[in-house]
């Protein structure tokens, strides 16, 4: 067995109009910046993206709703440094945006990754944000029912990655991508070194293989911040 | 501006003594910008272990300019350091920590806070984009949520409230308030009065307030030091 791919073109080249689309990171920390690139290069439109955040600057998220790829954005925080991009889309009315609370999206995506079609949480109970959805008490307490979330694809970004698709991250850059490799059919992860089998020590794989069907090395990914500093444009 | 902005606290001073109740030990979540000021008055011999929503528990202060490691975040996206007993972990166990009651403190700001301790500080109903992020969680299941704020708006209105008029954060979640005049407690659905600062008196306090403020028990004099370090 080899998930591994030759490149990031081959990788996302499966991605169709349409589609689902959970891309990993908390901000820049821990976004498959050249997988979302590559998404831009092979064209994909009317996507629907799940993301803590709306993109910053003209790099990564932000490139792809600036090039009018993103009909549909599910987040917690659309606000950055420079979230020119998004907040032009949003007010322009050409990008619809669904504000989910951070651990709510976090739950709702693991929900999704482990089969539970829905499950009760005590967050946003009361605001407008749990309008028309169900509510129960346990033990005293009130509850809102939220409802998994899936993904026809998954982007995300790892540190190592064996030809079986087990993987690791780097420090802080862990955040959403091991949720989202679980809640997606096909998860397709950049990995800065891809190892042969026995590469990682089976205690520090973070996602076991099974979640994870294609994999792409990228030795030296980029990090948004530094490229915002720079002032970079995609394409 | 009110009659009473001449006696206000600076944020830093907010910051120090909302430190001044973290008990050593405790798991504290800081909320971006203003709050995350807490972490610097953190009173000697007493070590708060900071969790913030991204996925560390444990992290250091800013690291020196270049030194960023943009792998290594805090929720405001700020760059923060390793130390020793770090620990990662993604963003469901974040949230599991947060939502499980294993959180002591959560400290955060406010557009409003009502007698009730419904707190609004999410939206400001006006059209803009909205942006949640991680507040809906924390306040509803930290054991203790406080707030940081100015006691007025910028345009001299009280940010205590009877009632929230701005779209609701979390229903009765607030325990404590400390403003730039005073400490705060919400207590069975009222204000209870704890600390004001010596330079104003009860009259002028409660004429910038949007609810009663209750007395219960001694009203201690709110006295920070001029420059908290």
């Amino acid at each position: 067995m080899d998930k591994t791919f030759p490149s990031l073109a081959d990788a996302v080249s499966v991605i169709p109009d349409g589609a689902t689309v959970m891309i990993g990171g908390f901000g820049g920390s821990g976004a498959p910046i050249e997988l979302i690139h590559a998404l831009i290069d092979q064209g994909a439109r009317h996507l629907t993206v799940i993301n803590n955040n709306a993109g910053n600057g003209h790099v990564g998220l932000a490139a792809l709703i600036e090039q009018g790829r993103v009909d549909k954005l599910i987040c917690s925080f659309p606000r950055s440094a420079d979230p020119t991009v998004f907040a032009e889309a949003y007010k322009a009315g050409r990008i619809e945006l669904e504000i989910v609370p951070q651990g709510t999206l976090a739950e709702r995506i693991r929900a999704g990754g482990a089969g539970i079609p829905a499950f009760y949480t005590p967050t946003a109970f009361g605001t407008q944000v749990a309008e028309g959805k169900p509510t129960e008490v346990f033990e005293g307490r009130s509850y809102v029912r939220e409802r998994w979330l899936k993904a026809d694809f998954a982007l995300i970004k790892g540190e190592l990655g064996d030809q079986h698709g087990n993987m690791t991250y780097r420090m802080a850059a862990r955040n959403f991508n091991p949720i989202m490799a679980t809640a997606a059919t096909t998860t397709i992860a950049q990995v800065s070194r891809i190892v042969p089998p026995g590469g990682i020590d089976p205690e520090h794989v973070v996602t076991p293989g099974i979640f994870v069907r294609r994999l792409v090395e990228v030795s030296a990914p980029s990090q948004e911040e530094e490229l915002n500093r720079a002032e970079a444009v995609y394409p | 501006m009110t009659e009473v902005s001449h006696a206000k606290l600076s944020n830093a001073q907010i910051a120090w003594r909302a430190a001044q109740d973290i008990e050593d030990g405790a798991y504290v979540n800081l909320g971006i910008g203003f709050p995350e000021m807490v972490a610097q008055f953190q009173p000697p011999g007493r070590q708060a272990i900071f969790h913030t929503e991204n996925g560390i528990l444990d992290f250091g202060a800013a690291p020196a300019r270049g030194e960023e490691d943009w792998d290594l975040i805090n929720a405001g996206k700020k760059a923060v350091t390793l130390k020793p007993g770090t620990a990662f972990f993604h963003h469901a166990d974040s949230f599991a920590m947060v939502r499980g009651g294993h959180l002591d403190v959560a400290i955060l700001g406010a557009y409003e806070v009502a007698q009730n301790g419904d707190l609004a500080n999410w939206s400001t109903g006006r059209g803009g984009i909205p942006a949640v992020g991680g507040a809906m969680d924390l306040v509803q299941s930290a054991k203790r949520v406080a707030v940081l704020t100015d006691h007025v708006t910028k345009d001299g209105m009280p940010k205590l409230v009877s009632e929230c008029t701005l779209p609701l954060t979390g229903v009765a979640c607030v325990t404590r308030i400390y403003t730039s005049l005073a400490v705060v407690d919400v207590v069975d659905g009222r204000f209870v009065l704890r600390e004001k600062v010596p330079a104003v008196t009860l009259e002028e306090l409660q004429s910038v307030t949007g609810a009663p403020l209750h007395i219960d028990g001694a009203v201690a004099d709110l006295i920070c030091p001029d420059e908290p370090a």
